[in-house]
């Protein structure tokens, strides 16, 4: 399947594994560059890739110090995310909590039907 | 008396076009195939308890077609329909999902997603996974859309009114 050439938002960003493991790292607090390297085992490039798609969207944000360039968290811009996943995964917690009263009634039914109370 | 609830759903994001979703239930997946795809069982479960399942058909055969449609509390009515394209009785389902909201421009094409439940037993409990495949961006935006349309209502009155509800 052709996957969107451009990342535009927090949703995009942080759909692509690797920029998740980022964002993990990055939970813990602040991170040089070099430190995220190691931990991914990527190349720097490539880390460097995930961290401006990031840094795009608001997720990270970055500043200097002397000659290392730290990464922290911006958790203020995954709200929406977080708030979406958690609306969307309520809804289906709740269809699958009416689910079990159902299936409760077709066991019970079933076993009505077979004799077996 | 029997506890019901078997577990928690979790949710994933696996790649930018995925939703996965998985459950368990205390029930042999026969039953739970039977809940899926019943009519005047989906309008037990479907609900979500935000509002009401005021239609629910389902032509369950490779090409037929579903159609749910639910009214919510603050009134708002919202539709999702598609065709079914792989069923595997007791097993496996796949169809495509439209919603019916889909903002203008965004055409059924591209606006859809491919949804894959599959059904797993294991010692008379059934593990419910559910792959929400969007076909673009513009169908992932509008899965996004339509959550928030029915997440209008206050999470703190939904998990209150299921405590209650859930007897």
């Amino acid at each position: 399947m052709a996957r969107a050439a451009t990342t535009t938002d927090a949703f995009n960003a942080v759909a692509e594994p690797r920029r998740r493991q980022i964002l993990d790292a990055l939970a813990g607090g602040e991170r040089p560059v070099n430190d995220l390297v190691r931990e991914l085992g990527l190349a720097q490039p490539q880390v460097s890739k995930h961290l401006r798609v990031l840094r795009q969207v608001g997720v990270v944000h970055v500043r200097d110090e002397g000659r290392q360039r730290l990464y922290r968290l911006n958790s203020e811009a995954l709200k929406p995310i977080h708030d979406w996943v958690k609306n969307y995964e309520r809804s289906w917690s709740e269809r699958f909590d009416e689910l079990d009263v159902v299936l409760e009634e077709l066991k019970q039914k079933e076993e009505g039907d077979d004799g077996d109370e | 008396m029997t506890v019901t609830s078997s577990g928690t759903a979790t949710l994933t994001l696996p790649t930018d076009e995925q939703i996965l979703i998985t459950r368990e239930f205390n029930a042999p997946k026969h039953l739970v195939y039977k809940a899926w795809t019943t009519p005047e069982l989906v309008k037990r479960w479907w609900h979500a308890n935000r509002g009401e399942v005021t239609l629910v058909e389902i032509d369950l055969r490779v090409g037929g077609k579903w159609r749910y449609v639910m009214v919510a509390d603050d009134g708002f009515e919202v539709g999702f329909h598609g065709e079914y394209r792989e069923v595997a009785p007791n097993e496996r389902i796949v169809s495509t999902e439209i919603y019916e909201g889909l903002p203008e421009g965004v055409s059924e094409e591209e606006g859809g997603t491919v949804n894959t439940v599959t059904f797993a037993e294991a010692s008379a409990r059934t593990t419910l996974t559910l792959l929400i495949e969007a076909t673009s961006k513009a169908s992932r935006d509008a899965i996004i859309d339509s959550g928030m349309e029915a997440g209008l209502q206050d999470a703190l009155d939904l998990l209150e009114q299921t405590a209650i509800g859930l007897r």
